[in-house]
């Protein structure tokens, strides 16, 4: 691991500030991700700005019925939360659904929307990767992609967005409220909180440096039933193939995110319409423009048979 | 192209030395003040700075579980926290839960069902399945759970997937759950 100095911060401002005026410096949450990373250096901070005794750590009901949620809970107490298992249960599920139990006690909430993808060449510091090292080349394509993505990617990258909160979040239609070092605020929808690789695949998120994230925030509940289905390659503590976060209304309608096909959580409006007419027609319309590869283009099926066992489950619920 | 391996060895300036920084842990019981280099794991601080080394290092990227600890009550990965991120916080490791001659219930409970043959993974089994527990009697779900409304309880297929963090290349996981589950039954 390279040398780094450390501080905690005081404030939010003060965090933001601390990170925004120094090149190298990053926010640290609980770590899990990034000092993994760390390790192999593939991140490389000359400065961690540690966040937790911001009083990051609250869930609180909002004035319009919905829950904010701080960024530093971690991801066990957001899935425990009582007012979460009731009303937001794709949340929980999807937490419950990553991970291993050390990690989610661990993990936090901004943490988790942060953490960077399981692309064995990002992770193989030995490989050309254009996320790791702009420019090197994308090792990926025409390499071992089973587990990578088959829409959103780009020439230069194909990498997947590896967790599952999120993929719930983009379901519940969940806002994202950071701080910069001025103390101005902005709430990004998380819809446009990931980015696609386009040309610049290093580029994770919109948020800039030295902007921190405070909390993420639910809308009221929307009731009807909450699924959230994974396909991995053992039972437990594995990332996605494909996952699929599902809310469905007595009445047949509903909106559905997906998991382990994209560089970031995919809904689409289109898809979210079709629900009504089944799984086939769903993935018919997320997945127009899928580019997947030799290897992965098994996902296009896969995703429309745990759809279909989403709904299926949803039936009997 | 000639070999210049030693020669680079030779030209490669030394790394700058880091200013270590303090902090201070309550590990079982007992309060340690220590100046640390930032990069130092909570691990390698309990194991090479501290010699409590039952504590495992596996993987060191929380992949196997080895290293779990109890750090406020919660079992977390030790590999994957820097020791700094802990001031004040209290850790509990195998050492803290029981000795030899006093054995924690779970300690007991994986010696009377052989849950495990090395031994590497044991601590960190242990630590984890005492926390596995809290965590089940405190009603936190589990990707297993049928309701998400209903009480947890410490099913063969509960205890399974909460201690799929912890990683046994011996293979000793039936009796792993065994011992879970005996202890489970006692405290019930």
């Amino acid at each position: 691991m390279r040398a780094f100095t450390y501080e905690r911060a005081t404030s939010a401002a003060g965090a933001a500030a601390a990170v925004a005026h120094h090149a190298g410096a990053k926010f640290l949450g609980g770590g899990t991700n990034l000092l993994d990373l760390m390790k192999l250096e593939i991140e490389t901070p000359t400065h961690l700005v540690d966040i937790q005794d911001l009083k990051l750590d609250q869930i609180e009901a909002t004035h319009d019925g919905g829950l904010r949620i701080g960024a530093f809970v971690s991801n066990t107490t957001l899935s425990a939360n009582p007012r979460v298992r009731r009303d937001y249960a794709v949340l929980t599920r999807a937490i419950q659904a990553g991970a291993s139990g050390q990690l989610r006690n661990k993990a936090t909430t901004a943490g988790n929307l942060l953490q960077r993808t399981r692309c064995p060449y990002f992770y193989d510091t030995n490989q050309p990767c254009n996320k790791r090292t702009p420019g090197s080349g994308c090792a990926a394509i025409g390499g071992y992609s089973r587990q990578l993505a088959v829409i959103g990617t780009s020439d230069t990258c194909i990498a997947t967005y590896p967790g599952d909160m999120a993929v719930a979040l983009r379901a519940l239609d969940a806002t994202v409220e950071t701080v910069d070092a001025t103390g101005a605020t902005r709430v990004i929808p998380i819809a446009d909180f990931h980015r696609l690789p386009g040309a610049t695949p290093e580029i994770d998120t919109v948020l800039n440096h030295g902007e921190l994230i405070t909390a993420v925030t639910l809308p009221k509940p929307v009731g009807g039933a909450h699924i959230y289905r994974k396909v991995r390659d053992r039972a437990s503590y594995a990332f996605a193939l494909v996952s699929v976060a599902a809310v469905v209304q007595p009445d047949g309608s509903g909106r559905v995110a997906f998991g382990g096909v994209a560089p970031k959580p995919w809904r689409s409006a289109a898809a979210d319409a079709a629900i009504p007419h089944g799984a086939a027609a769903v993935v018919e319309q997320a997945f127009a423009g899928a580019r997947p590869t030799h290897d992965n283009s098994f996902k296009l099926t896969l995703a429309k048979r745990t759809l279909a066992a989403a709904m299926a489950q949803v039936r009997t619920a | 192209m000639a070999i210049t391996g030693a020669s680079d060895a030779r030209t490669v300036p030394p790394a700058p030395p880091v200013a270590t920084m303090p902090v201070s842990l309550e590990i079982n019981g007992r309060r340690h003040d220590l100046r640390l280099d930032p990069r130092t794991t909570l691990l390698d601080t309990l194991r090479d700075h501290l010699h409590l080394t039952g504590t495992k290092k596996g993987c060191d990227h929380g992949q196997c579980g080895a290293c779990t600890v109890i750090v406020n009550g919660q079992r977390i990965n030790s590999c994957l926290s820097l020791a700094l991120q802990h001031d004040s916080d209290k850790v509990t490791t195998i050492e803290g839960l029981g000795q030899p001659d006093h054995l924690h219930p779970m300690q007991a409970a994986f010696v009377k069902h052989d849950g495990f043959q090395c031994g590497y993974c044991t601590p960190g089994q242990i630590c984890s399945a005492v926390a596995v527990l809290a965590e089940i009697k405190a009603g936190i779900p589990s990707h297993v759970s049928p309701d998400l409304a209903a009480l947890m309880h410490p099913t063969n297929a509960e205890l399974r997937e909460r201690m799929s963090g912890n990683i046994c290349r011996c293979g000793a996981y039936s009796n792993i759950v065994e011992a879970i589950a005996d202890v489970a039954g006692a405290v019930a």
